[in-house]
């Protein structure tokens, strides 16, 4: 079916790609159910590992899934009603706001980090309590929520639908619950899955703000892959993939949708 | 309550957890950085003193030789992806966008599986085949972060490409190799710069990767990290990230202007 030498050298590097991409993660499934990875798979298949990996990080698992709920609930209360705000008002004074609250999408999770310890580091109470990565994390994903909900707000004439409810004798917040939000919902959807995905995967924030007390589950894989042995470190990471996967594949279908409503 | 009212109301959470947790943050990292011995001229010690020019140097090969080979794989198979339609396609382009929700710290790993002492290539192959430490690994560490990024903002491009203008092009008897330069490229320039952009930022900023992978290998955000946790020269620290984040967040800019989308940088 791919008759001509080009479409030929295009399959070929796709494929070769693919295998790279994928070749790895096959590794990694195989060495966290074998029961001796250096022995090869003729030692055969166990699950000792991935109880291992519970018995040892099943505080960093709960932890996580935490985090990601917490900041769900605070990107959605912070960021629902400012997409409104910017969509009602758009300027240049909306224009520069969301440019600012998208800079942690551009800055390196490592600066970030650094700036929030020089400030707040000294605060012995806050600096080893969860909302300090928590703060992080909100951060890091706010920027995703506001826009994914702006979207699909701007896509609308809100402006014509809110003077019509208006003239009914619709207040402000009426008018914010019964028409903003149901029609912002697939913007919403599309956020919370990327804001959940995100928060879970997040590492390069974490690892500046976590205390050895409160270990995240990438930073308990960055521990697992520097002190465990390989078995350990891939039965972990196949318990990371069995989380994030279904959540990415939601996430797409999520933002997909949202986008053909914006469009 | 009016409308205005209501509306500022809406926006005061977003300005005061912004102004809280990152404008006045980053200004404490900008005075941070001119609090040494050094002062403002930290930032000319850059480029003066040799261990951070060749960091540097380093990051900017790496993160250039990242981009080129992205754009060039990405562009092939995204191209490829959306021009034909087969059996398994669905499955290859899934393959191909899994990695998004991949970790740095993940991503390394993968590369010491494929590339490490007990890694898949020293396995198969005779002699000792161990390059997941070197800067080969964090290389292809890199490209396994970029290929699904760059793909996804080419197919977007690809998409909106009208198939018809290559199809003339090949009537008026245009080789292969001219409807690529002549036809495809010159449309899909803007994403390709922008997700080149992408590719070359992430690359610069990338922590997690190279966190597990460049243990021997100076990288700007490994040396950001050294600085501070164990030389505790947290102006120099503070100062690299300064200028690292001005870089991604600069290119980052161009990217979106000239494409429009959004892909989360980081790794």
């Amino acid at each position: 079916m791919f008759k001509s030498k080009t479409k030929i050298l295009q399959l070929t590097v796709t494929l070769t790609a693919c295998a790279f991409l994928l070749v790895p993660m096959i590794l990694s499934v195989m060495a966290g159910v074998t029961a001796n990875y250096f022995q090869g798979i003729s030692s055969g298949f166990t699950l000792k590992w991935v109880f291992r990996v519970w018995e040892l990080y099943a505080d960093s698992i709960f932890l996580s899934m935490w985090l990601a709920i917490t900041c769900l609930i605070a990107t959605l209360i912070i960021g629902l009603p400012a997409a409104y705000g910017l969509a009602r008002h758009p300027g240049w004074l909306s224009r520069l706001l969301e440019e600012f609250i998208s800079l942690p999408l551009a800055v390196p999770g490592l600066a970030l980090a650094l700036a929030l310890l020089q400030l707040y580091g000294s605060m012995k109470g806050f600096r080893a309590s969860w909302t300090f990565i928590l703060v992080g994390h909100v951060l890091y994903t706010l920027p995703f929520m506001v826009r994914s909900i702006l979207a699909v707000l701007a896509s609308m004439d809100l402006k014509t639908l809110e003077e019509g409810a208006a003239s009914l004798g619709a207040s402000p917040w009426q008018r914010f619950r019964d028409i903003v939000v149901p029609n912002a919902m697939p913007g919403i959807l599309a956020g919370a899955l990327t804001v959940v995905t995100l928060s879970i995967g997040e590492f390069n924030l974490t690892w500046m703000l976590h205390t050895p007390y409160l270990k995240t589950l990438p930073v308990g894989l960055a521990d697992s892959y520097a002190s465990m042995r390989l078995e350990v470190a891939s039965a972990y990471t196949l318990v990371f993939f069995v989380l994030i996967v279904p959540l990415l594949m939601a996430m797409q279908w999520a933002s997909a949708r949202a986008q053909r409503i914006a469009q | 309550m009016t409308n205005r009212t209501f509306v500022l109301l809406c926006l005061t959470p977003l300005f005061i957890f912004s102004l809280a947790f990152l404008a006045l943050p980053l200004v404490r990292l900008f005075m941070v950085s001119g609090e040494s011995e050094a002062g403002w001229a930290i930032y000319l010690d850059i480029l003066r003193k040799p261990r951070y020019l060749n960091t540097l140097v380093l990051t900017v090969l790496v993160s250039l030789a990242t981009t080129v080979a992205a754009l060039a794989i990405s562009t092939t198979a995204g191209m490829f992806l959306s021009r034909n339609r087969f059996k398994g396609r669905g499955i290859l382009l899934s393959i191909m966008t899994l990695p998004l929700a991949f970790p740095g710290v993940v991503i390394g790993f993968l590369i010491i599986l494929l590339g490490g002492r007990q890694g898949l290539i020293n396995q198969i192959t005779p002699g000792h085949v161990v390059f997941a430490y070197s800067v080969v690994g964090l290389f292809l560490g890199y490209l396994y972060f970029s290929i699904p990024r760059v793909l996804l903002t080419v197919m977007a491009a690809a998409e909106k490409l009208d198939p018809e203008l290559e199809e003339a092009a090949r009537t008026l008897g245009a080789s292969p190799y001219r409807v690529v330069v002549n036809v495809i490229l010159p449309g899909l320039m803007p994403s390709l710069v922008a997700a080149g952009a992408i590719a070359f930022a992430t690359a610069m900023g990338a922590f997690g990767t190279a966190f597990t992978l460049a243990t021997n290998i100076d990288v700007i955000p490994m040396v950001i990290y050294t600085e501070f946790t164990l030389s505790a020269n947290i102006a120099m620290a503070a100062a690299l990230s300064i200028v690292l984040g001005i870089v991604t967040w600069a290119l980052l800019l161009i990217a979106r202007s000239l494409s429009g989308t959004t892909v989360a940088a980081g790794g």
